[in-house]
């Protein structure tokens, strides 16, 4: 029909799909996310190190190229757990100044304009919004973090042949698993922040907050008590262990810390929180972030 | 919109959800805690626009919020074209469209895009709801404005856009909540031309709610007046001013209280309305000369005579007096 012939008609076609109705809400997102040159250019930079990685498998086995280089890189970076360990910490860091940069304004920016209503007076449940505003970040975080890592690992194993691959399927689980809980907390702590506070700025604030006071605080107590427990209120410290015992490199026993009585010190060993207690802790955060969020996203906020 | 017209038009006057109506409410009763919101609600109304009235704080806004799903009922239930608010409350969703009250918008956004992600959002697919976006913004007049971003809007450029956005997926039913608030004149009368378009299509209906009498009147067959949460009146509007008997409005001068209280004795229902007016409904009988007698008997000058019908106006306050029930 012409726009010029306005008259109101109702829509009698087809319809998409109700599961994949949440998936509007990211393509959407991602047209006012890359708009921004600033962050283009910072998501492409977030790429560099994955791309090091893979010049670093390749060149492992191109004996040409080494020759070249006069380096054996063999020996100077070994392709194993550690190696993918690294870099899955690595991309975790750009992760999390994605997730600044984009999650903040997320739910903020519908709360402020109370557009709430909008959406969930439609076929709309506010759990598919969540999941809509959530997989904005899944999305772009997952492209930084365990979608190119595995390919990586799949490009390795490729170069190694499939004994390698039987033999470190392990790491691939550790990469995905330690990535999508990392990338997940993100996504949900960010959505909360933006739940809780409307303004871009502050909700950007208090994310930044979040994952350094604590650990600041964790350090303090760590000090204090000569222990290392403090780590279980500090998320950094807490997605390190849980990746590390992924990766099978977790070793509770951090430290030695010089203890003074009186005229003497002596040495005690120090140990980081068991795994279980960082995976209960992480598990706690995420239940806090998820009931915050079913707190405030509602249609409208009622006064009791 | 073509796919729209592929649709033999048989095949929703066969659904027997279309003789159901509109909306039904079954002791609909809504708390906010322990706080009685809406209490009861009980009627089948079907007319193709309602209005929605009350003062501040009756429970308007709730009640719609309740049919859309925002608001669990805390007894009883209402249907939206014979669907169940709670049992089918996404299937209603659906079918319906919803202007807000207050300013709702999503920032940074193009007119075009958001009300086409609103039409995503209910289900079209992105190029029907593209197309019909662009249409729905030229309906409401907001055409060569639909490029810019949201943010530079008027207040009636906005209201026109959250219209636009209710409509965008041509729904059954649309629920408009105080659509003229803040508008000035042209736009107001723009909105209630649009409202009067979109009824007189006959393609939907509507729930009109406002606190201006004006709109109602000059919008809705129907209304439905709330008060503290209860039904006081729900009544087709044309028909309750052709049964309303015709009253008498006289401008006097003089003593107004002997003079009413002698009509009074005559058998007449009278009210003071206000400074030197009296309304009063003559009996069988009684005659207009009569009037003018008592008025010689007690002093009182007759300036002015008119017959009325009761307006919107004293069907509400009629509402507000009584509380419950009819007139």
């Amino acid at each position: 029909m012409a726009v010029y012939e306005v008259t109101y008609k109702r829509y009698l076609g087809k319809l998409t799909p109700e599961w994949s109705r949440f998936l509007v809400i990211p393509r959407h997102a991602f047209r006012d996310v890359f708009k921004s040159k600033l962050f283009t250019a910072f998501f492409v930079v977030c790429f560099i190190p994955l791309l090091l990685e893979a010049i670093l498998i390749y060149l492992h086995h191109n004996v040409n190229a080494l020759a070249i280089l006069k380096v054996d890189v063999r020996e100077l970076i070994p392709i194993d757990t550690s190696f993918f360990q690294t870099f899955v910490n690595l991309q975790g860091s750009f992760a999390f100044f994605v997730t600044l940069l984009v999650g903040p304004p997320l739910v903020a920016r519908d709360l402020r304009n109370n557009a709430l209503p909008l959406y969930l007076c439609r076929p709309f449940s506010r759990t598919e919004y969540v999941l809509g505003k959530m997989s904005v970040l899944l999305i772009l975080l997952s492209a930084i973090t365990w979608v190119p890592q595995l390919l990586l690992f799949l490009f390795q194993s490729y170069l190694e042949g499939p004994t390698w691959f039987v033999n470190n399927l392990s790491i691939a689980a550790a990469i995905f698993v330690g990535s999508v809980v990392w990338i997940l907390l993100l996504a949900l702590l960010s959505q909360a922040v933006s739940a809780l506070v409307k303004w871009r700025v502050v909700a950007s604030a208090a994310l930044l907050g979040i994952f350094f006071i604590p650990s600041v605080f964790g350090e303090v107590v760590n000090n204090i008590f000569m222990t290392r427990w403090g780590h279980i209120i500090s998320l950094g410290a807490l997605i390190r262990n849980v990746t590390a015992g992924l990766f099978g490199t977790f070793v509770r026993a951090s430290g030695q810390l010089r203890e003074w009585d009186g005229r003497f010190g002596h040495e005690i060993t120090v140990y980081e929180p068991p795994l279980w207690a960082s995976w209960f802790a992480l598990f706690v955060i995420c239940a806090i972030c998820l009931a915050l969020l079913s707190r405030k996203v509602k249609a409208y906020e009622v006064v009791r | 919109m073509a796919l729209a017209e592929t649709v033999p038009n048989h095949t929703t006057l066969q659904n027997p959800a279309n003789f159901a109506p509109v909306i039904d409410l079954n002791d609909l009763s809504v708390n906010f805690g322990r706080r009685p919101i809406l209490q009861s609600l009980r009627g089948e109304l079907r007319g193709r626009a309602i209005g929605l009235l009350g003062p501040n704080g009756a429970g308007k806004t709730t009640l719609i919020h309740t049919l859309l799903g925002f608001h669990a009922p805390s007894s009883g239930t209402a249907h939206i074209f014979g669907q169940d608010i709670i049992t089918d409350a996404k299937q209603i969703r659906s079918f319906v469209g919803y202007m807000p009250e207050r300013d709702s918008y999503i920032a940074k956004m193009s007119a075009v895009r958001f009300v086409r992600l609103m039409g995503e959002l209910s289900g079209l697919p992105s190029e029907a709801a593209l197309e019909r976006a662009h249409e729905a913004l030229f309906y409401v007049g907001l055409g060569e404005a639909r490029y810019r971003s949201l943010d530079t809007y008027s207040l009636g450029m906005k209201q026109l856009a959250k219209l636009a956005q209710a409509i965008v997926h041509g729904p059954r039913l649309i629920f408009l909540d105080e659509p003229t608030n803040g508008l000035d004149p042209p736009a107001r009368q723009r909105m209630i031309r649009l409202v009067r378009e979109i009824r007189d299509s006959g393609k939907a209906n509507i729930v009109l709610s406002s606190h201006l009498l004006r709109d109602v009147e000059e919008c809705c067959e129907e209304i439905l007046i709330l008060k503290d949460g209860r039904l006081a009146v729900y009544c087709n509007l044309e028909e309750e001013r052709k049964s309303n008997r015709k009253f008498l409005l006289l401008e006097t001068r003089g003593d107004q209280d002997k003079f009413a209280e002698a009509v009074g004795k005559l058998g007449c229902e009278y009210a003071l309305t206000g400074d030197h007016r009296v309304k009063l409904v003559l009996n069988e009988g009684i005659e207009v000369r009569d009037l003018y007698r008592i008025a010689s008997e007690h002093d009182v000058q007759i300036r002015r005579l008119s017959y009325k019908r009761d307006s919107l106006e004293d069907i509400f306050l009629k509402a507000m007096e009584n509380g419950h029930g009819g007139l």
